[in-house]
């Protein structure tokens, strides 16, 4: 600790060795918090079904989602990001996910909500197996931290079909 | 200010002033030393501090649930700390080495090194 430049030096890059000390223990206290959430996903209508030029079938409905995922929300929150997907079987693909809509939750206040809305983003089909076809719709999450680990995790929703016949 | 009313001035306020504190006239910065004992004072101040200030700041982010809280604790606690152990403040110079006046070293001259020559033994 020599000189003025010298002993700048060591403070700050002490500081900053430490401000990541914190920074990890910010992120560890995150496996703390126990999340409770809960969603509820209806489909109101389907709007159409129809079978484009390429042969794929495609979907469009409207749904409300109702959640309440406050308890996700901890000190070291930035914003939560979630989507819902609709998650179906066909004979060429064990498990298909379609992504129909997605939002940025960006604090606690607004983690409790419902939205009633036709899908954000097209549901279609690789090839035409949606006739009748049983689906879950599944809200996912991503807890996105100020700094350190990102958390992601879904809730299931089963029992939603398709109509047997295109409208 | 000439600089001898400088020099007299500031040994008035209490910082040692010594004939290496030589400046010329339009230096605009006053150039102080930290002796030994000040350099280690200071490390140490500013590890302990920068430790506490650490600790606070995560417990007062922890407790209020804000991440900036801590983060401005924080900062706060560091721009604190380098204005204590940063610049040369005169109680880090209470232990100051008084070299010796040239006028007096010149009475003692220095010894004689005599040069022997050394072998350097080879090991097998």
């Amino acid at each position: 600790m020599h000189s003025f430049g010298y002993r700048l030096n060591g403070l700050l890059t002490f500081a900053v060795t430490i401000l990541a000390l914190m920074c990890a223990i910010t992120s560890l206290s995150d496996n703390f918090n126990t999340p409770s959430p809960s969603a509820e996903i209806k489909i109101m209508n389907i709007n159409w079904f129809q079978k484009q030029p390429q042969g794929h079938d495609e979907v469009s409905l409207t749904m409300n989602v109702s959640a309440d995922l406050q308890s996700l929300f901890t000190w070291n929150t930035k914003q939560v990001f979630i989507f819902v997907a609709a998650e179906y079987e066909t004979r060429k693909n064990s498990l298909n996910q379609v992504s129909l809509w997605d939002a940025i939750i960006p604090a606690k206040e607004h983690a409790k909500f419902w939205i009633h809305t036709s899908n954000k983003y097209r549901f279609v089909d690789q090839g035409n197996n949606l006739r009748g076809k049983k689906f879950n719709l599944t809200l996912h999450w991503h807890v996105m931290p100020k700094t350190g680990k990102m958390f992601a995790d879904k809730i299931v929703l089963t029992g939603y079909s398709l109509p047997e016949e295109y409208r | 200010m000439s600089y001898f009313t400088q020099n007299s001035l500031l040994s008035f306020l209490g910082y040692p002033v010594s004939l290496q504190t030589f400046l010329p006239l339009s230096a605009p910065s006053l150039h102080f030393t930290m002796d030994w004992q000040g350099q280690k004072l200071a490390e140490q101040i500013m590890q302990i501090m920068l430790l506490v200030f650490a600790v606070t700041a995560f417990v007062a982010g922890y407790v209020l649930g804000s991440f900036q809280m801590m983060v401005l604790v924080y900062a706060g606690g560091v721009t604190l700390t380098g204005l204590i152990t940063i610049p040369n403040w005169p109680f880090f110079n209470r232990h100051p080495l008084n070299w010796l006046d040239p006028s007096e070293a010149e009475k003692h001259p220095k010894p004689q090194v005599t040069v022997s020559s050394k072998k350097k033994g080879f090991k097998r």
